[in-house]
């Protein structure tokens, strides 16, 4: 039997479970002995122009090395970071002028020892005289603070064209609604950390926790104008990611430069507290949408309008509406879609991806947007999904916003998860408690979702493996993917594993050294499996190919007659196993070795459909997860142990998302949750297990047969479960909560809800 | 200052700043760098260690404080080339972990968990590692993975250094 598809335990959890992983802070590499750890001095002040920063007191503390400021920095242009940045609103590598939000870097403290960093850094004095914080999207879209004068905007950049003023002229009804997709934090565990030692060869390497060394090393090479091949990156174990820690920091070409100033090595990991300030947010989008159709319950035009909030330096997030737009019009079959978007920048954190990056915030928007319009009709919002879903295609199928769908079968993914949730009696046992008045209502939400993952042939799209068995039967597997807890050793190994018969506890994989492996995509949108591990995949069978025509000469058989003996871990004569020759024998006299690159035919659409249940205390407004149904169609699964860990912790993400977490600023831009006390990162006791259902439908862009799954899980949820609180109190006369749907929103929904009803004298 | 601990049943002496957290202390100066570091409010629990038989956060005491105490952290565990002890071997078989950051933390929670309840249910697992927080597998495979690891009976509310852990 193939290990293909079954649950196989991790090969990297017995090192992980003894002596613990090596992340970046943990490295004890000799070539960062004697190193400075750097500590950022950062601003307190969300907008103002820097007045002088007094270096003097902290330069004299005890084991101060140096003290860097902007003033330092003379040979580095201030940073672009992506190509769609605007060159009038670029991101000083420490402000020296102006500050734009609270935790602006503004100097550097490089220290003997770690503690010594922390008292400096307090020592430093920035004097600033505050401008006018822009800290809402509303005050932004004003513009009368603008963050970049020389820019004479806080529009960052524009997606799509305004909606025609006849877009809904033939809809019966029309709903409109004004959604907050609030601004998240990711939080991974291990917070940013980098690390940068310069040799005599000119060259630097740096080790920082990120999702892709390959990126991260075209970034500062780039940033820092040095020649190609002076940068070399290594990526350590890292402690989670979510999307926040794609591509470099600024902070880490910082470092290496700090290394090479200071002709010592330099080593920087951030506190929790500068984490919560300092890393990229996700989400942080204002939405508006409209949704028309006819009674009968078809939908015939949806519009979504975005504003998204860049922060105050426009990053990865000022892109992502692209992909909200992209898709915007979710699992269904809708004649007229429009989409467009601004992102503005504000004097807040910049913002980023997270778990999702864009297309999270359209399926909630869209799965809002189908609930209303069932509640305005008056029809089960599972029956408004019904008989608007696209039928089941195995064909590609072009939506108006432009995606290609590979594959899909979204009614069946609905069926199965309401019968599944056991949808039926979960309405009755509604009934009942809202016929009783109960205190605590049963809230029934519903989402229905597909997302792209991946990547087009030229934007993303291929990644590189090698695949070398060696002479004593071991085999080494390169990715340019990079896992952070997504069990891509294992995974890549039972590919290898399958196709050549080694065990898995001879393969090696390696990856996020960008000396070893000059070309990788990194793990992100979902890519790994279908792009990493096809490569794998692709490079085993090349490997037999090569091992094919070696073996024909030594065995004096037609290389055609040769075929994979697995017991063997070789090659046989066709009909007479066991006879053959090792993969290991073969590589006894010159490598056996292949470099292979998989080119994905297209982005591939994974898809499914969520049930959450909810119990809601009308008195307190607190609502509790007590059931989550999934299904989540990924195409074939590889490894369901790690498939279903994915889809959990997608699941939980989304859970905080729509009950609990929100980054929030007060009016002059302090943040009020820059630490794990404030920040409500959702615990062990406001999740329950989840109950996940099987489902593949496979995609023929790739011979795996497999779609992304990292991210799936949280597009389902989120929606699902701002749903079912709405749904809980829905026959209160509450229309719609904006996440987080904490006590206190839903309480005063439903009070404002009573009143209304109160005022115009109805009977809720 | 010279403190003395015994660390994973070895005694050492060392001399530290009276400010040293344990959790630095643990790290750097032993080496012992399994127990991880990921807030700086006592939140998430990373850095949980047992300490004279109680799970504590080492990130919220003194290295001084732990004078004359028995210090045990997540390598201590199992010994270099045996079983995985009956925790992470649970955490392993239930894919208890992702990313690895919270779980030697985790799995000195779960440890003192079990100890105080050797046969939770569900809630009271999610109850008792409230103070340990997860981003990568929802908690789903944790909760598994201690009521597993209980299946194992005393051993898994044991540690090598201190026989029993007392809760």
């Amino acid at each position: 039997m193939s290990i293909l598809g079954t649950r196989v335990v991790r090969t990297e959890d017995p090192l992980f479970l003894t002596q613990g992983a090596t992340y970046t802070d943990d490295l004890t590499d000799e070539r960062l002995s004697g190193a400075l750890h750097a500590t950022f001095v950062r601003s307190q002040v969300a907008h103002g122009r820097v007045l002088t920063v007094d270096t003097a007191e902290a330069a004299r503390a005890s084991g101060v090395v140096a003290v860097i400021t902007a003033a330092d920095l003379v040979d580095l242009e201030p940073l672009r970071g992506y190509s769609f940045v605007a060159k009038t609103m670029v991101r000083p590598w420490l402000a020296g002028e102006t500050v734009r939000f609270v935790g602006d870097p503004v100097a550097v403290v490089l220290t003997e020892q770690r503690y010594q960093g922390e008292d400096a850094a307090e020592l430093v004095a920035v004097d600033i005289e505050p401008y006018p914080a822009v800290v809402r999207l509303a005050d932004s879209v004003r513009e009368a603070t603008l963050l970049f004068p020389d820019a004479g905007t806080n529009v960052a950049k524009t997606f799509g064209d305004p909606r025609p003023k006849d877009f809904f002229d033939d809809c019966e009804v029309v709903v409109s609604q004004a959604i907050v997709n609030q601004r998240v934090a990711p939080v991974p565990l291990e917070t940013r950390a980098a690390a940068a030692y310069w040799g005599t060869d000119g060259r630097v390497t740096i080790w920082c926790s990120n999702q892709g060394a390959q990126q991260v090393r075209d970034q500062i090479t780039e940033w820092l104008h040095l020649d190609d091949g002076l940068v070399h990156v290594i990526t350590p174990d890292v402690g989670g990611g979510f999307g926040a820690k794609i591509g470099a920091d600024p902070e880490f070409a910082l470092i290496a430069w700090l290394a090479r100033h200071q002709g010592r090595p330099v080593r920087w990991a951030e506190s929790r507290s500068e984490n919560l300030v300092g890393m990229v947010h996700g989400r942080g989008q204002d939405q508006t949408v409209s949704i028309g159709g006819r009674r009968d319950g078809t939908v015939q035009a949806y519009s979504i309008e975005i504003v998204q909030d860049s922060g105050a330096y426009p990053w990865l997030g000022t892109a992502l509406p692209s992909l909200t737009i992209l898709m915007a019009p979710g699992v269904y079959a809708i004649d007229e879609v429009h989409g467009s978007a601004r992102s503005l920048v504000t004097n807040t954190t910049p913002t980023g991806a997270y778990r999702g990056a864009g297309r999270p915030e359209a399926t909630a928007a869209i799965e809002r947007a189908m609930d209303l319009f069932a509640a305005e009709i008056g029809m089960d919002p599972a029956e408004v999904r019904r008989r608007n879903l696209l039928p089941a295609f195995t064909e590609p199928h072009k939506t108006p916003t432009g995606a290609t769908y590979d594959s899909g079968n979204y009614l069946a993914a609905l069926e199965e998860v309401l019968a599944a949730a056991g949808y039926d009696d979960l309405r009755r046992e509604q009934a009942l408690r809202r016929d009783r008045g109960d205190v605590y209502q049963l809230g029934v939400g519903i989402s229905t979702y597909v997302e792209i993952t991946g990547g087009e042939p030229d934007e993303g799209g291929e990644e590189h493996a090698q695949v070398e068995v060696h002479a004593d039967g071991q085999a080494t597997i390169l990715t340019g993917a990079s896992p952070h807890g997504q069990g891509h050793a294992t995974g890549f190994a039972m590919l290898a594993s399958a196709q050549l018969g080694i065990p898995l506890d001879k393969i090696t994989v390696q990856h996020g050294d960008t000396d070893r492996i000059p070309e990788g995509g990194g793990t992100m949108g979902s890519r790994s499996l279908q792009q990493g591990g096809a490569a794998v995949h692709q490079a085993a069978g090349e490997l037999i190919d090569l091992a094919r025509q070696r073996a024909a000469r030594i065995l004096e058989a037609n290389p055609d007659d040769l075929i994979v003996d697995l017991p063997l871990a070789g090659l046989s004569v066709r009909g007479t196993p066991g006879t053959g020759i090792s993969f290991a024998d073969l590589a006894a006299d010159e490598p056996l070795l292949v470099d292979s690159t998989f080119r994905a035919a297209a982005a591939t659409y994974p898809f499914g459909a969520h049930v959450a249940v909810v119990e809601v205390d009308t008195e307190s407004g607190k609502a509790e997860v007590v059931r989550l149904v999934s299904v989540d169609d990924a195409g074939t699964i590889l490894n369901p142990l790690l498939a279903e860990g994915q889809r959990h912790g997608g699941i939980a993400q989304g859970v905080g998302q729509a009950l609990l977490e929100e980054i929030l600023y007060d009016d002059a831009g302090n943040p009020l949750t820059s630490t794990l006390a404030d920040y409500p990162f959702v615990s062990a006791t406001e999740l329950p297990s989840f109950e996940l259902i099987a489902m593949e439908t496979v995609t023929g862009m790739n011979p795996l047969g497999a779609k992304g799954i990292g991210e799936a899980g949280t597009i389902g949820s989120t929606p699902a479960v701002q749903n079912a609180v709405i749904d809980a109190v829905a026959h209160l006369g509450v229309r719609h909560i904006d996440m987080p749907t904490t006590p206190m929103r839903v309480w005063r929904a439903i009070n404002e809800a009573r009143s209304a009803a109160e005022a115009t004298g109805t009977e809720s | 200052m010279q403190i003395s601990m015994i660390v994973n049943g070895q005694t050492r002496t060392d001399d530290v700043e009276p400010r040293l957290l344990l959790a630095h202390y643990l790290r750097e100066v032993c080496g012992l760098r399994a127990t991880n570091i990921g807030c700086d409010t006592t939140s998430c629990g990373a850095c949980t260690v047992i300490v004279d038989g109680l799970t504590v956060k080492s990130c919220t005491v003194l290295a001084v404080q732990a004078q004359d105490s028995r210090v045990t952290t997540m390598e201590g565990l199992s010994a270099p080339d045996s079983e995985l002890h009956p925790v992470p071997a649970a955490f392993r078989a239930e894919h208890g972990l992702q990313c690895g950051f919270c779980t030697p933390g985790m799995v000195m929670a779960a440890i003192g968990l079990l100890a105080d309840n050797p046969d939770p249910t569900d809630r009271e697992v999610r109850e008792g590692l409230e103070g340990n927080l997860c981003r990568c597998t929802g908690y789903h495979n944790i909760v598994r993975a201690v009521r597993t690891a209980a299946a194992a009976g005393p051993a898994a509310s044991s540690v090598p250094s201190d026989a029993q852990v007392t809760a």
